[in-house]
């Protein structure tokens, strides 16, 4: 029986690996300089990049952040530091509920939210749509953070004379910084291969832009175009595109695990 | 900086604590309106998906549920086989990966050599961390391939007998959308009960070892049902994560309106009708019934959701009462 489980750990690995080794294999000899700076070739020609889509998505993506960053980690703090209070514990558990909200569903908010009243497609469309996935992620990240502060540092900032407010802000999450910051990448992470809350928002474009009230281009939706596209031309950039999502998501992944291992390890 | 404030306080007691309790009043308003915003988003999101749907109510009421027909140009909808199609791919995604995460997830807290649980752990969460639509473009040029040529055709011959494995084998179907769909929501379930199965207390284990239990035996007899709502939690939440799961769906599962007895065959989920219809849809009751779609799947997560979470608090937070043996 034992036996059996340790085969189960193998075969749970196993996809992970041949994704990875499939990415690599299809994706990283499409990926060259003209593959970051150059806008697609014409349907059926060679060459050409997804300049236009790291564009957009970097200008989606940010615009969430500036919008799910402050509420999501105030939120967090909030309840960290009142945790007994009642909104804190109705925020938590509705966090938890919208963390559990398909991002499909938030698309269609985003949509009669924002497109139905403007009457067109929008990069800022999507952005309130990944930002709205983005907060849940942000405040149980910076909440957790918060907690593992060391309730002694509280008390000899506040015995020294400190305010509240000041022993939160310069104590507090100074201590917590770290960790906020890599959980909030992380979140940013997910966000950033997000497709179907961007497929009736942002809309995807052939074009540069960088016109947050206009149709943008972003990464995972030109892998979903291309990939259930008809040409090979396209599947190509399809595997190249996946490939650096990938990259740039395990990355931020590895990266939050050793910084926040280094930092806190309350029973280790 | 710390020794100028504490001096300033020593000196003038009562300016200081005025400044301080502006600040406080100032730093909490701040955060309680961050706080607030998360309940009252929710409430938003509910709200405007009532109201984009509210034509749809208006012309099919609750009958949409239980209608087959799904005819954008005779403007007639129902969701009926969406729904089977969504909650029947979710439950084949479970029977795969139940099985799976647990064994993982029991193998790794307890049988495991200390220096492979967390790395082991950490890669299967990795899984949880590849986007959707990564995983929708493998589905269709490395999975499909494999399960059309190899998987399916054995299946058949193994199983043929029975009305789920007859018909034509299609490449996009109901079985290679589970089968998708069962990869990605095995980290989750493993991530989950593994930590639920952290959480039982040592004594619990080592009362079963010292009455003469062999470690598979507390496993089964002490552990797991110590740990059994979590754990039931855990794969309500996956449930909850399969439900709502779009592009690899709908990049794998052949987005037809019809309910089929074989799974080879293609179909179609609430999610993946929203992903590809809602930005072409052009006639209003064509993209209220989706917004209505939508709106039934909220309710349907957002019930599996809470119902998780309440069955995981009770045993990560407060312990089980009863829950022993």
């Amino acid at each position: 029986m034992v036996g059996i489980m340790a085969a189960t750990v193998i075969l749970a690995v196993l996809p992970l690996l041949f994704i990875l080794l499939n990415l690599i294999a299809k994706g990283a000899g499409s990926i060259n300089w003209a593959f970051f700076v150059e806008t697609p070739a014409p349907a059926g020609q060679s060459g050409g990049g997804v300049g236009h889509a790291v564009v957009g998505t970097l200008i989606i993506v940010g615009m969430a952040c500036l919008m799910g960053l402050p509420i999501g980690v105030g939120a967090g703090i909030y309840s960290a530091e009142y945790p007994a209070n009642r909104l804190a514990r109705l925020a938590r558990f509705v966090a938890d509920v919208m963390n559990g909200t398909p991002s499909i569903v938030v698309g269609v908010f985003a949509w009669t939210v924002i497109v139905a009243n403007q009457k067109h497609f929008s990069a800022l469309a999507g952005s309130v749509a990944l930002a709205m996935l983005l907060i849940p992620m942000v405040m149980r990240t910076t909440e957790e953070m918060v907690k593992l502060v060391p309730n002694s540092l509280r008390e000899a900032a506040l015995a020294l004379g400190y305010p509240r407010w000041r022993t939160s802000l310069r104590v507090v999450l100074r201590t917590a910084l770290p960790g906020i910051v890599t959980g909030s990448l992380l979140a940013i992470a997910r966000i950033a291969g997000e497709t179907a809350p961007l497929l009736f928002t942002a809309l995807g474009s052939q074009f540069f832009s960088i016109n947050p009230t206009q149709p943008i281009a972003a990464l995972p939706l030109v892998v979903f175009t291309y990939a259930t596209g008809p040409y090979e031309e396209w599947h190509r950039l399809a595997w190249a595109t996946a490939l650096v999502l990938i990259i740039v998501v395990l990355v931020l992944s590895l990266a939050a695990r050793i910084a926040t291992r280094q930092r806190f390890t309350p029973n280790a | 900086m710390a020794e100028s404030l504490t001096g300033e306080a020593l000196v003038s007691p009562p300016r200081s604590l005025v400044r301080a309790s502006y600040g406080d009043r100032i730093f909490k308003g701040l955060l309680t309106l961050a706080a607030l915003a998360i309940p009252l988003l929710l409430g938003f999101l509910f709200i405007e998906l009532v109201s984009g749907s509210r034509l749809a109510i208006a012309r099919f009421g609750f009958g949409f549920i239980t209608r087959s027909t799904w005819n954008p140009v005779t403007e007639e909808f129902g969701a009926f086989p969406l729904i089977v199609g969504t909650l029947l791919s979710s439950f084949l995604a479970l029977l795969m990966a139940v099985p799976l995460s647990l064994g993982v997830a029991i193998y790794l807290t307890e049988f495991a050599p200390m220096l492979v649980r967390k790395p082991a752990a950490f890669l299967i969460e990795l899984l949880a961390a590849i986007p959707s639509v990564v995983y929708g473009l493998w589905g269709i040029f490395v999975l499909i391939p494999i399960l059309r040529q190899t998987v399916f055709p054995f299946l058949q011959s193994l199983l043929g007998f029975l009305p789920f494995f007859q018909g034509t084998i299609y490449g996009p179907s109901m079985l290679s959308a589970s089968i998708i769909l069962a990869i990605m929501v095995m980290p989750y379930i493993m991530s989950v009960s593994r930590e639920v199965l952290l959480a039982v207390p040592s004594s619990q284990r080592e009362a079963a070892l010292a009455l003469g239990a062999t470690r598979w035996e507390a496993v089964t007899s002490a552990i797991v049902p110590y740990a059994r709502s979590g754990i039931i939690g855990a794969i309500i939440l996956g449930l909850g994560r399969a439900l709502g799961e779009t592009m690899a769906v709908t990049m794998l599962i052949g987005n037809r309106h019809a309910i089929s007895a074989s799974l080879f065959a293609p179909s179609y989920t609430m999610a993946a009708a929203i992903a590809n219809e809602f930005a072409e849809a052009v006639a209003d009751i064509h993209l209220s019934a989706l917004a209505y779609v939508a709106l039934v799947l909220f309710g349907v997560t957002v019930l599996v959701n809470a119902g998780a979470r309440v069955l995981i608090w009770r045993v990560t937070k407060r312990g089980v009462p009863g829950g022993h043996l």
